[in-house]
């Protein structure tokens, strides 16, 4: 679209916004922005990072240092779409130890998360 | 918990604060606003209509002497940025602020914190910044913990939550109790160059802790004012970044109350300011009437000139106060010459302060006419933004349009100037980093946004770990230092001399950095004022001097130069003599003395000297004068002869003299003075009468090698003459 055809288009814009009252264009605008921020809501719900996934696992009780190495171990062995903090409570329940002891295993010998969904 | 009391007279002790910080946890979380007075607050004479509780200890614009040292505290939240790099010396500046009257003390951020993809530890120095640590937070919450309590009211503690780390730096914030922080997605794409897909995920997760822990979100949409090459044009844009992180953040449940936008009217003098702050300031707050505003003050245009830079925050607050402020965020005035200095933040909060309690009540005395153009320029902004994102949503949404350069174009919108900031969808720090969410995710944590699926028969999100960090806060682990050489320990060793040691040094950021200033004038053009200033600071003896403001008087008749530098010397506080503070004995006790003995004056201004008003403010008891206190005055008038003055007084049996000398040439003041004392001794009746002078240029330790009793010079009122005479009778055995 040239610059020109975009201006026409926005002058037809707001010739409709010209008859809205000032109520109605507020309602408009927070229509807008609900629909702009859909996707982003689908897209956060159904995804996660290495970051949402440390952050995780500091509220779990594990130090920041030892956060990255446990992420990092997890997200190589492709296994980041189940949780970090799912992983360590998995590796916690087939070592027997807690959440701290869990990630210091990972962190040691990523070996432990050998398994641990379905044969991965 | 319990903090330690801090008393007026007494330095912050920094190294107490970081003691025992491994116990340390906040004795609160969330957001706290000022606290209203219902039905208005009504103090000396007056009666505010919007200022809140008052602080338990203040200090006052400089003013307040005529109004009782009154201090009213305006509506709005008062913000104020510290960071100096070493956030062991803001603290100290953290409490000067807090005395004038702010309670939001921001932090910003380390250069590159936010492409550090993990949380910082220890307390490193920072560049431009602080480097946001736990340590760091905890030493400073801490420390507020206590300011808080000396002032009276709650500090709101203030950091950023974005780039790559968003979600972890907004656990370590909820766990620490921080009060308020900056969270935009769009900050994050558009500035950070961070991948726009992983920055809206995080994003989504550091809002839902943030929301957990109450702590208050201001958006980063002000920044495209301060980078489009005409801020005053992107606007409409404006409206709707600011639109879209707050459906955002209410779409992940954040609480609209703890969702602000941060806005800044946009131009400056010499533009017609308010042409296009205003309609701007009006159409934003009609849109988003149910969020908050935290009005910031311009920096884009300051300059070097710290005058310049206050009076354009001046006409920002005013914008503020005729339209709505919940937060008005200050600037540091020298921000444009150099890293904001200590007194710097304190004229920041000042300026605020002033403006907002001039301004109290102004929505009752004066309307903004929306009939005439402003009307029409709120309604051109807001039907603009409505186009903007309806041409978003047209050509694929918002991730399509920053692909398409649709933010931070200088152009006014429909218009494009093509200098907007393009974002590629796959790159960016952090592109490729996001992983798809597995049937089986589960995160066991409280305030974890997203599709989340734990154990059947688990209800509560951490009970699989008996408790999470948020519920449990015994669970956070403490790192102290990684590298003690690069530590706030090893710095403070190094200042204890000038914090602890008894050896003084100026100070603009940092104890002991020897940092000052001169201002001065040059009568010589611009070039020649500034090479000469910089040879006029090294012969005074500064060292590294350096120009930091010059301004044209004239082409060529002269410039004023403000020159900084650094001493290397330090002064003994032992050594100095630091004169006893009077005292002033009360006002029954001096009307009791004056009555026993029957206190009588003669008084005259002496010399070829026709000056009268002075002396008549001491006798009279119109202006409080010592006739208010019951002393008995003979007042022989102007260009008086020394020799009369005795005369009256033996006559009249008065016990004191009180003598005016304004003119000062030749020293004739002194001479006078001299003579005073001469005729008297010569009289014989030195030892039986008080000699007092007083004028502008006379102080007490000159008047007393002169052979007076007692000297004053500005600002004297009748009581300190009175007594000064009741102290000298007592002393003499003579009451």
């Amino acid at each position: 679209m040239t610059d020109n055809d975009r201006i026409a288009r926005f002058e037809k814009r707001r010739a409709e916004l010209h008859k809205m009252s000032d109520e109605q264009l507020k309602a408009r605008f927070w229509e807008l922005c609900g629909k702009a921020v859909e996707p982003m809501i689908e897209l956060a719900k159904t995804h996660t990072s290495p970051s949402i996934e440390r952050a995780v696992l500091l509220r779990m009780g594990i130090d920041s240092i030892s956060t990255k190495g446990v992420v990092t171990r997890v997200n190589e062995a492709g296994l980041l779409g189940h949780g970090a903090g799912h992983v360590v409570l998995k590796v916690a329940e087939t070592c027997k130890t807690d959440v701290r002891g869990a990630a210091k295993k990972i962190i040691e010998d990523a070996s432990v998360l050998n398994g641990l969904f379905g044969g991965k | 918990m319990t903090t330690e009391k801090l008393d007026p007279k007494v330095k912050l002790d920094i190294e107490n604060i970081l003691n025992d910080l491994e116990h340390y946890h906040p004795r609160r979380k969330g957001w706290t606003w000022r606290e209203e007075v219902p039905g208005g607050y009504k103090v000396h004479k007056f009666h505010y209509k919007d200022m809140t509780k008052p602080l338990k200890n203040s200090v006052p614009l400089p003013a307040a002497k005529y109004f009782e040292q009154i201090d009213p505290q305006p509506k709005p939240v008062i913000t104020t940025e510290i960071a100096s790099g070493r956030f062991e010396d803001d603290l100290r500046r953290m409490r000067m602020a807090a005395w004038h009257g702010a309670d939001h003390i921001m932090v910003i951020r380390t250069t590159g914190q936010s492409h550090i993809d993990g949380l910082l530890e220890g307390t490193p120095e920072g560049v431009g910044g602080v480097p946001i640590t736990r340590k760091q937070i905890r030493a400073s919450r801490k420390a507020c913990d206590m300011i808080e309590d000396e002032v009276g009211r709650p500090i709101n503690f203030h950091s950023y939550v974005s780039g790559v780390a968003g979600p972890e730096v907004a656990v370590l914030f909820a766990e620490e109790g921080i009060n308020g922080a900056h969270q935009d997605p769009q900050y994050n794409v558009l500035y950070r160059n961070v991948n726009m897909y992983r920055s809206f995920i995080d994003a989504a997760e550091a809002k839902c802790v943030m929301s957990g822990a109450r702590i208050f979100q201001i958006d980063g949409a002000h920044n495209a004012n301060a980078t489009a090459k005409e801020g005053w044009s992107v606007m409409p844009e404006l409206l709707v970044q600011h639109g879209i992180n707050c459906a955002f953040s209410a779409a992940v449940g954040m609480p609209k109350d703890l969702i602000g936008l941060s806005t800044v009217p946009p131009c400056a003098p010499p533009s017609p300011k308010l042409w296009y702050d205003l309609p701007y300031a009006v159409a934003l707050r009609d849109f988003f009437s149910e969020y908050k505003m935290r009005a910031q003050q311009n920096t884009r245009y300051i300059e070097a000139d710290i005058e310049e830079a206050t009076r354009t925050h001046v006409i920002d607050t005013l914008i503020s106060a005729l339209t709505r402020a919940d937060i008005q965020s200050t600037i540091t005035p020298d921000e444009g010459r150099n890293v904001p200095w200590h007194y710097n933040n304190i004229r920041g909060i000042e300026t605020a302060k002033q403006t907002l309690v001039a301004l109290d009540g102004i929505k009752d005395l004066v309307k903004l006419d929306r009939d005439g153009p402003l009307g029409e320029m709120v309604r051109d902004l807001k039907e603009r933004a409505i186009c903007f994102l309806e041409e978003m949503l047209e050509i694929g949404g918002y991730f399509a349009a920053v692909e398409k350069g649709f933010f931070v174009d200088s152009a006014k919108y429909p218009e494009r100037n093509g200098d907007g900031i393009a974002r590629d969808g796959k790159g960016g720090v952090g592109a490729g980093s996001i992983v798809k969410r597995e049937a089986d995710y589960f995160a066991p944590v409280c305030s974890h946004f997203g599709n989340n699926h734990p154990p059947k028969g688990v209800k509560n999100l951490c009970a699989p770990i008996d408790g999470c960090t948020l519920c449990k806060p015994d669970k956070i682990v403490f790192i102290d230092e990684l590298d003690p050489s690069d530590s706030c320990h090893a710095r403070l060793e190094k200042t204890l001399p000038y914090r602890k040691g008894g050896k003084i040094r100026p100070e603009a950021e940092w104890a002991g950095d020897g940092v000052m200033l001169l201002q001065f004038f040059v009568p010589e053009e611009i070039e020649t004022a500034r090479v000469a200033g910089i040879e006029i600071a090294k012969k005074m003896g500064l060292h590294d001097p350096e120009v930091i403001n010059a301004q044209v008087m004239h082409p060529c008749e002269g410039t004023f130069i403000e020159v900084k530098g650094k001493v290397d010397f330090s002064i003994e506080k032992a050594s100095l003599k630091i004169p006893p503070k009077e005292i002033i004995l009360p006002e029954d006790d001096l009307r009791a003395a004056v009555k026993t003995v029957g206190l009588k004056v003669v008084a005259g201004t002496v010399g070829e000297d026709e000056h009268s008003v002075g002396l008549r403010e001491i006798l009279d008891i119109k202006h409080g004068g010592i006739e208010k206190y019951g002393v008995k005055y003979h007042y022989l008038g102007t260009s008086v002869p020394v020799g009369k003055l005795i005369d009256a007084a033996i006559e009249t049996g008065a016990q004191a003299i009180l003598i005016s000398t304004i003119i000062s040439h030749n020293d004739v003041h002194r001479a006078n003075m001299k003579k005073l004392d001469e005729l008297c001794r010569e009289k014989g009746i030195r030892d039986k009468i008080i000699l007092i002078a007083g004028g502008t240029q006379v102080s007490r330790d000159m008047a007393k090698e002169s052979g007076m009793d007692d000297g004053f010079g500005r600002g004297t009122k009748g009581i300190h003459v009175v007594n000064s005479m009741v102290k000298t009778l007592k002393a003499r055995g003579q009451i």
